[in-house]
This record gives structure tokens, C-alpha cells and sequence, in this order.
């Protein structure tokens, strides 16, 4: 840790909370002046390391020296805007600079393959901008800026979700579904911001916690829960506020799906846990009562039925999509709990959900590129044709399913543990039944990868092995190989887990 | 030198190296095969050290994953018999396989023999496990490595057949088992094998423990109790071989021992027998071994009778563990045994019929003891030894059986395993009587078998024979797991 903290010469080290989402912002600007897709990607790239390199920086300098407060143009909070940095947005920020890191090394020949040629600057501004935004959400210490940066990110996710039309038009429709929904989302957000506002006169999220627990709760505060659970809930796609994903996800360029699966609805689960946890607490009573009532039962309504409905998807993409509603149910029953070792299941969950999902989309995306396939059934006989790839994907399927040896093991240990401390037996009973629903679903992916026989190429040729582009094989292996390395080594994940939770409920 | 941790880490170490050795010889098939039999007798002997060393239980601990999360091997009597099995048997099965996947002509050799080391490599680890958590997780890794040899054909019928295999094995795991597992982290506050039971020494309530007993009983999976067996049947797809060594030695008696080891280890008889749940199992563990025998009746196909009979045979351990007396569960720990160099000698002689004659009817099958007349004496002397006649090793499981259900007040049990027997002799003796007696329906064998196919069969038939006289020793060695636990179980309640 201490060798994270000295990462970076101290004078920059001290600036490394604005660097993370300045940099980003102003190299999106720079990535839209490049003449060509390749310089724009050398951009991100550039981008995405140093990203990376603060993220980890961040790490050192909060697990040694505790929590990390900047005041933005040197105006101190509450006035001034704060950035903050604590255990429990820690874990976050590395999981965006680092999996974001993998994901644009990926995205050169995926983009390349997918957009056209003209716009390829464009759309690596966009993702920056993108980018930008969810390290915005993630580090901000003022409610009214997570708003902001929570729009940052979505409208420029509409764009490059829009931009999957060069390959399906259907890509424009589900984009602006999305921007329905999710401006409907961002809009009750700030409602709910502002009524809390109104109540305590503060948009600090560490001062409006302390002053709503001097002043107590009334029906505004009630109102502004309601408000910023929906608005979050909506962009976290917590059932039934999730329709907008499926189709994002089935038809955005496959990069831009293997991005936000593994970051963006983490980073809004985060605001909400945030929100929850921080600036209500969970010792209120609608606060707690909610829990019970309101996060558990969806999570559990979410693992059962959008698992079902992802055992009967043709399309692969949107099959994973109805998966990630699932998983974004079992860290919704985490929350539910209300209890340190829930809350910290449900953040230990979502960092495996990441590795998990980041490399099954990113194979998918190799498929595609490679053969162009999409559907279920197109997947017959690609563990002949590509099995590196396939081999990956079947590694984070298993993960998803949580057989032993991969991480999916350890949320679902530490969910069941949390599950039974709780005395929710029936909590435990859901989650093996969606694991087995999950089980249906993962083989019928990987049954017609390796147990069907490829088509025949053409003239009646054996079908050729395709070697998938050595940029997208190195990121997707590390990330299948990150689901083994973290079952043998669990410790780092559970720990930054088990700080999270300590972070806002107290505890050591 | 030869350190009990080495020992340990080899026993999984041999059939690791062994893999990736047949994996690399993949174009030289002597070579290949001798990778195999190198490493079958090697492992055998390493085994052999570690039955030795047993009751001074060396520890190997493998990995940490997390605070509390330990993968471990422990090493106790059990563990050793039953990687002695599977080791042992190993080798002959290994001489049976070159001679089966040559004589028919099988296809991806290189892929059967891998996962053939993957598999034994799994078993070893169920066995040697020192903890629940570990031994879970080698008991996913035979599941999957075994999912390729049962689908090995690849034909339409193989795939049907695999999906029911990792469905049943898979769900049943994960649905059942582990919240078992973890349910008992939770109340034990670890998952290590304990003499005397670690639930009975955590005081757990029986209610409680009843409600994990029906978990661990149905979650095992491969132990194939009455409702949870049909994967077995369907795993006859796969090549004989296959049933052989892993459908009647490793991979059901994987599952066996798992439940004979929760039973001694995690609950203790004291505790099983406390349990509001313990007599119910006890009876569907009876009603398995008449029914699935009675069904086995009415298959003409011979690997599916013998399938039908691994289930009824299977369901005698998890008898023994149920009625949770001592000698019950010396009965069920030499079924382990017993069973395994019975059926073994039953499955190699369909093969062998297959291979010289492509029949798998029994109903076909006339008077071809007359060609093979060893190969027919090797079935007679493993099918006797199932129905457990003297002289022969099949006899003395269900002896102690009888005597562990008089013991623990349920003497009506007896009458089912009487029933299983006389049903045994129904279904099994037949082929041998149509084998010698009956007129052939061809003049010739199409081709005469392989030695390899012949002679394996005939040294388990032997084996049989001799584990009738090392009932002593074999006793003298597992008694005091039993007499111990119990005597712990008795002492903490």
C-alpha cells in the first residue's frame, strides 16, 4: 500500500482525486480533434493508463493515510464543491480505471470493426466523456454534482450506444429508449436532491448527513428517498426499472457493452448505496424498513424472473443482459440486509460481477467479430473454431453460475453467510434457485459452443480456426484469469469489500 | 525424503502431470498409454504410503483463500481406503481401456485419457479432503471432468445423455449441498472434519441438524439416492471404460464417501441418530435399494441392469450412515470397498462382451461363455459377490449391515436387504446361466476379444475372492474411526 501511495510524485499525488476526472474530460476534447480513429484510441489509451495509475494511487494514499477530502479550486466544504474518497468508493474507482483500462486496449479492433471509420474519433471522445462522468459520480462529495456527472456519463452513453447502428439500426431505438428512461431517471434524481436540499439547506453529501441527523426526518426527506431511490434504482437497473437495458446492451458496439456492463451500473449502485447508507441511515426507520421491504424483495423478484427470462433469450447479448439484471439482484438482497457482512457480500459481488461479465461480453464481442455471430444458436461449434476465446468465456460462464474455483464461489459464499446471519433462510432458498436458473441459462451458451458442430465453411470446407486479435485475447484472458486468481486469492477483494461496508456502517 | 505432505500433495500431483504427459504425447498412443500406466502405478504406490500413515492424520493445507477459508487435506482412514480403491483399480482399468478404446476403435483418445487423469486426480482430492469447503470443490471438478467422457461419442443420444449428467449432478450441488456447506461454516463457524462430528461438538440442535442431514442426503448427488439417481443410468452412454472405473468405483463412491465422511466427521452418529430426519432417510434409503433393484429387472440392456444395481448397491452406505450405529457404518465403509471390485469386474465384462461381440442386450447374449468361458467365471464370481455369498468380499457389508440395523432397532431394514439380495440374484445370474447353458446363436465369435479386454476383469474377479480373507485387517484399520467417533460423539453431547 505503501508502495501505491508513493506511485506519483507527492505534488501530483496531491491533486490525484481532480487529475482522475480532469484528465479524461479534457482528452475527450483532444480525441475529437484527431484526424484518425487510430490516434483518438492512442488518446484513450494514454487516458485510460494514467486513470489507472491515479486509481491506484487513490488506493495507497486512502489505505494509509484514511479518507481523502479535496476541495475543488480551493473552496472548502460545504460551500465549495468536495471531492471525497473513502473505503467505500474506492473500490469503484479502481474498478473503472482498471477494467476501463482493459476494456479500451479491446476496444481497437472491436471499434474498428464496428463504426465507421469517420466517427471513430467521435466515439472515443464520447467514451471519454463517458468515462469522465462515472469517475465523477464515483469521487464527488456534493449530491449536486453527482447529478451532473451522472448526466456526463448518460448522454454520452446514449451516443455510444447509438453508435451500434452502423451494425443493427435497432441500436437507435434502444438508445433512445434509454435517453426516455434515463432522462426520467436523472430527473427524479434531482428532485430528490433538491427536496433535500430544501430540508437541510446543504448539498455536501457529508454535511446534509449531518444535519438531517441533528434535524431528523419529515415528509420532505421521506419524499427525496423515494425520489433518489428511483432515480438510482433506474440507472443501477434494479427491477422493474431496468427495461431500458436489454436492448442497450444487445445492440450497442460490443465494447461499449462490455464497458458498461462491468462500470456503469456498478457506479450507480454505488450512488445509491451512497445515498442510502451515508446520507439516510440505515437506523431510520423507513430507511431500515425499506431494506426488508423494498431492496430485498426486487433483488429477489430481480434473481428469480429476469432469470427465467434469460434462459429463453435467442440473442446472446441480451440473454447476459437479463443475467446482469439477475446480479444486480443478488447486490440489491445484499443492500436489503441492512448488515455489514450484507452490505459488504453485495460490494464483494459486485467487483466479481464486473470481472465476470467484463470477460463474457468481450468474448461475445470476439465472436462477433470474428464470425459475426449474435444469436444463441449462431455460438454452434465456436470451441472448435475458436476455443482460446471460448475457453475464456467458459471460464467467467462458470463464474456466473459459481462453481467452485472461480470468484462467482465467493460472492455467493459470503451472500449465503450474510443471508444466514440475517436468519433469511428463504434469501438462501432464492439464491440457490437463481443459481440454478443461472446454470440453465449458461448452458445453453456453452452446450452450443462446444457441443454443436460448426456450419460448414464455404464449398463444404471444415470450417478454419479463427484466432481472435491479439488486443481483445489479452484483456478477456485476464479477465477470465482474474476469476480463478481471485477464488485462490480472495483476501484483497474481500477486504476492500468488508472496508466498504465498514466505511458507512461503522464498525471495524 | 518421502515426508506424508509430500505424499499428500503427489497423490494430486501424479494424475495432474499425468494429464498434461498424456496431453502432450497425444500423437504417440504407446507412449500415451504408457503416460498413463506410469502414472496409475505410481500413484497407486504413492497411495499405498499414505493407507499406511493414515491414523497419524498428516495435514497439507493447500490454500487460503480468505479469512476462515481454508482448502485443506487431511488425511484419516477413510479417505485412504477409498483413494486406494480408486488408485488401485486404476491400473486395471487403465490395461481395460487400451485394450476397450482400441479393440471398438474409439475416437479422441488423447481427449478420454486427460480427462480420465482429471478425474482420478479429482477423486483423490474428495478423498484426501480435510474440510467440507475442499472437498466440495473436488467433488465440482469430478463432475465436470467427467462431463466429456460421458458425452464422448458425441452422438445426439451421448449429448442427451450428458445434459441429464450435469444437470442433475450440477443442480443438485449447487441447489442443495452447498447451502449445506456453507449453512455449516456458519453454525460450526469452520467446515474441518472433526472426530465425533463438528455440528455435534458446536452443540448444534438436532432440528437444525435434521434439516442439513436431508440437505447433505439429497445434495450429494452422486451417492444417486432414490430421487436423485437418474443421472447414473444416463451416464451408460458413455464408453465402458468409463462406467467402469468412474460410474462404479470413483465417482460413485465418491459420492458415498462424502456422505459416510459428513456423517462421521460433520454430524457423528450421536447426532444422526438424534435427529428427527435420520429414520425417514434410513427408509428411502431402503426403498432405493428394493425399487431401483426391481427396475433393474425389467432392463434387457446389460449396462443399464448393472446401472440400476450400482443405484440399489449405492443406497447401502447411505443406509449405514443413516442407521448411525458402528457397525452399520463399518458396513457401509467396506460397501465402499466391496462393491466397487464387484462392479468394476461386472462392467469390464460387458465391455469385453461389446468389444468381441457389439451385443448390449442380454437377451443376445446366449451361450457366450462358451467362447469366453474365463471372462463368464469373472462376472459369475462379481455378480456372487454383489449378492453376497461367501467366499467372497461382497459378503461381509452386508453382514455388518444387518447386524448395525438389528443394533439401532431396525430390524425391519433387514428384510429389505434380504429382498435386495434375493432380487440381486434375479437380475444378475441370468446372463451367466444363458452365457453357459444356452445354445449360441452363432457358430463363431465375429473377433476374438483383445487379451486387455479379458484379463483386467479376471484379476478384479481374484480380488474379490482374496478381500473375503482381509476382512481382519480391513476391519482391525477402519474399526476405530467408528468406535472413536462415536465414543467422541457420546463424550461431547
Amino acid at each position: 500500500m505503501d508502495m501505491l501511495a508513493s506511485l506519483l510524485p507527492a505534488g501530483i499525488a496531491v491533486h490525484a482525486p481532480a487529475l482522475i476526472v480532469v484528465i479524461p474530460l479534457i482528452m475527450a476534447a483532444v480525441a475529437a480533434l484527431m484526424p484518425r480513429g487510430i490516434f483518438a484510441w492512442g488518446v484513450t489509451l494514454a487516458t485510460a493508463i494514467a486513470v489507472a495509475v491515479l486509481s491506484l494511487n487513490i488506493l495507497g494514499q486512502v489505505s494509509t493515510g484514511g479518507v481523502i477530502s479535496y476541495a475543488m479550486g480551493g473552496w472548502l466544504p460545504p460551500v465549495g464543491i468536495e471531492l471525497r474518497v473513502d473505503m467505500l468508493n474506492v473500490p469503484l474507482l479502481l474498478l473503472v480505471g482498471i477494467v476501463g483500462l482493459l476494456c479500451v486496449i479491446y476496444a481497437l479492433p472491436s471499434v474498428a470493426d464496428e463504426i465507421a471509420k469517420k466517427q471513430q474519433s467521435l466515439f472515443y471522445s464520447a467514451f471519454l466523456v463517458c468515462f469522465a462522468g462515472l469517475l465523477g459520480v464515483t469521487i464527488t462529495g456534493d449530491a449536486f454534482n453527482v447529478f451532473v456527472f451522472l448526466e456526463i456519463s448518460s448522454i454520452s452513453t446514449y451516443t455510444i450506444i447509438a453508435m451500434g447502428a452502423g451494425k443493427d439500426r435497432r441500436a437507435l431505438t434502444a438508445s433512445y429508449n434509454y435517453l426516455v428512461l434515463g432522462t426520467i431517471g436523472a430527473t427524479f434524481f434531482v428532485i430528490g436532491v433538491g427536496f433535500l436540499y430544501m430540508a437541510t439547506g446543504t448539498l455536501n453529501i457529508a454535511d446534509m448527513a449531518a444535519v438531517l441527523e441533528q434535524n431528523g426526518h419529515d415528509r420532505v426527506t421521506q419524499a427525496a428517498f423515494a425520489f433518489i431511490v428511483v432515480g438510482l434504482g433506474l440507472k443501477a437497473a434494479m427491477f422493474p426499472l431496468h427495461v431500458w437495458l436489454p436492448n442497450a446492451y444487445a445492440f450497442a458496439p460490443n465494447f461499449v457493452t462490455a464497458f458498461l456492463a462491468s462500470t456503469a451500473t456498478k457506479v450507480a449502485f454505488y450512488a445509491l448505496i451512497r445515498f442510502v447508507f451515508s446520507v439516510f441511515h440505515p437506523e431510520v426507520n423507513f430507511v431500515a424498513m425499506s431494506f426488508t421491504w423494498l431492496f430485498a424483495v426486487v433483488g429477489v423478484i430481480a434473481m428469480m424472473v429476469a432469470s427465467v427470462q434469460a434462459v429463453f433469450q435467442t440473442d446472446a447479448r441480451r440473454l447476459l443482459a437479463y443475467s446482469s439484471v439477475a446480479q444486480v439482484g443478488y447486490m440489491m438482497l445484499g443492500l436489503g440486509m441492512g448488515t455489514a457482512a450484507g452490505l459488504s457480500a453485495s460490494m464483494l459481488h459486485l467487483m466479481n460481477h464486473a470481472l465476470m461479465k467484463g470477460a463474457l461480453f468481450m468474448a461475445l464481442g470476439a465472436f462477433a467479430l470474428n464470425f459475426g455471430v449474435r444469436r444463441v444458436k449462431d455460438l454452434a461449434g465456436l470451441g472448435q473454431t475458436m476455443p482460446a476465446s471460448s475457453a475464456a468465456f467458459t471460464v467467467a460462464s462458470l463464474s456466473l453460475v459459481g462453481v467452485p474455483l472461480t470468484v462467482g464461489f465467493t460472492s455467493k459464499w459470503y451472500l449465503v453467510t450474510a443471508a444466514l446471519e440475517r436468519g433469511w433462510w428463504w434469501a438462501v432458498a432464492a439464491l440457490m434457485i437463481s443459481s440454478l436458473l443461472a446454470l440453465a441459462y449458461v448452458a445453453r451458451l456453452l452446450s452450443a459452443i462446444w457441443m454443436e458442430t460448426p456450419p460448414a465453411g464455404k464449398a463444404g470446407l471444415a470450417p478454419a480456426r479463427r484466432l481472435a486479435p491479439w488486443m481483445v485475447l489479452a484483456p478477456m484472458s485476464l479477465l477470465a484469469f482474474a476469476n480463478i486468481y481471485f477464488f485462490f486469492h480472495a483476501d484483497p477483494l474481500v477486504g476492500l469489500a468488508r472496508a466498504a461496508a465498514n466505511a458507512v456502517m461503522g464498525g471495524n | 525424503m518421502w515426508t506424508p505432505e509430500l505424499s499428500l500433495a503427489l497423490a494430486l500431483a501424479i494424475p495432474a502431470i499425468g494429464g498434461v504427459a498424456v496431453a502432450l504425447l497425444g500423437k504417440y498412443p504407446n507412449l500415451r498409454e504408457g503416460a498413463t500406466l506410469v502414472s496409475a502405478v505410481l500413484l497407486a504406490l504413492n497411495v499405498a504410503y499414505l493407507v499406511e500413515i493414515a491414523p497419524s492424520h498428516p495435514v497439507l493445507e493447500l490454500a487460503n483463500l480468505a479469512p476462515g477459508l481454508h482448502l485443506v487435506f487431511r488425511l484419516e482412514p477413510l479417505g485412504a481406503l477409498f483413494a486406494a480403491v480408486a488408485s488401485g483399480l486404476w491400473i486395471v482399468n487403465s490395461l481395460y481401456s487400451i485394450g476397450y478404446m482400441r479393440g471398438n476403435g474409439e475416437k479422441n483418445q488423447t481427449r478420454f485419457y486427460v480427462c480420465f487423469c482429471i478425474a482420478i486426480g479429482a477423486a483423490m482430492g474428495v478423498a484426501l479432503s480435510g474440510n467440507l469447503l475442499t472437498m466440495f470443490l473436488f467433488y465440482e471438478v469430478l463432475t465436470l471432468s467427467t462431463y466429456p467422457l460421458v458425452t464422448h461419442k458425441g452422438d445426439e443420444n451421448a449429448k442427451r445423455g450428458g445434459k441429464i449428467y450435469l444437470s442433475i449432478l450440477l443442480g443438485a450441488s449447487i441447489g442443495l449441498l452447498l447451502p449445506a456447506v456453507i449453512a455449516t461454516h456458519y453454525l460450526a463457524g469452520s467446515t474441518d472434519f472433526v472426530a465425533g462430528g463438528l455440528l455435534a461438538v458446536n452443540e448444534v440442535t438436532p432440528a437444525i441438524a435434521g434439516v442439513l442431514l436431508v440437505l447433505f442426503a439429497f445434495g450429494i448427488g452422486k451417492a444417486a439416492l432414490m430421487p436423485v439417481h437418474p443421472w447414473l443410468p444416463n451416464a451408460m452412454v458413455a464408453p465402458t471404460p468409463v462406467s467402469a472405473l468412474l460410474h462404479a468405483v470413483a465417482v460413485v463412491k465418491a459420492g458415498v464417501f462424502a456422505m459416510l465422511k459428513v456423517g462421521t466427521y460433520i454430524f457423528g452418529p450421536a447426532l444422526i441418530a438424534a435427529t428427527p430426519t435420520s429414520d425417514a432417510l434410513a427408509w428411502i434409503a431402503g426403498i432405493s435399494i428394493v425399487l431401483s433393484s426391481v427396475v433393474a429387472m425389467t432392463k434387457d440392456n446389460l449396462k443399464a441392469r448393472l446401472a440400476f444395481s450400482t443405484v440399489s448397491q449405492l443406497s447401502y452406505v447411505t443406509l449405514g450412515v443413516m442407521l448411525a450405529s458402528p457397525l452399520a457404518m463399518l458396513g457401509g465403509a467396506l460397501q465402499i470397498v466391496m462393491h466397487a471390485w464387484g462392479k468394476i469386474t461386472l462392467f469390464m465384462s460387458a465391455g469385453a462382451i461389446y468389444t468381441a461381440t457389439k451385443k448390449t442386450e442380454i437377451s443376445q447374449m446366449a451361450g457366450l461363455g462358451r467362447y469366453m468361458p474365463w471372462l463368464f467365471i469373472a462376472y459369475t464370481v462379481g455378480a456372487l459377490s454383489i449378492i453376497g455369498l461367501p467366499p467372497l468380499g461382497g459378503t461381509w457389508p452386508k453382514l455388518f449391515l444387518m447386524q448395525g440395523a438389528w443394533e439401532s432397532g431396525h430390524g425391519l431394514l433387514i428384510v429389505a436387504l434380504v429382498a435386495s439380495s434375493i432380487l440381486n440374484v434375479a437380475y444378475l445370474l441370468p446372463l451367466s446361466a444363458r452365457g453357459f447353458f444356452s445354445a449360441p446363436e452363432e457358430a463363431k465369435l465375429k473377433k476374438k476379444p483383445p487379451m486387455l479386454v479379458i484379463l483386467p476383469p479376471v484379476i478384479t474377479a481374484a480380488g474379490v475372492l482374496v478381500l473375503f480373507f482381509l476382512i481382519g485387517p480391513l476391519r482391525d484399520y477402519l474399526a476405530p474411526v467408528f468406535l472413536s467417533s462415536s465414543l467422541a460423539a457420546e463424550a461431547a453431547l
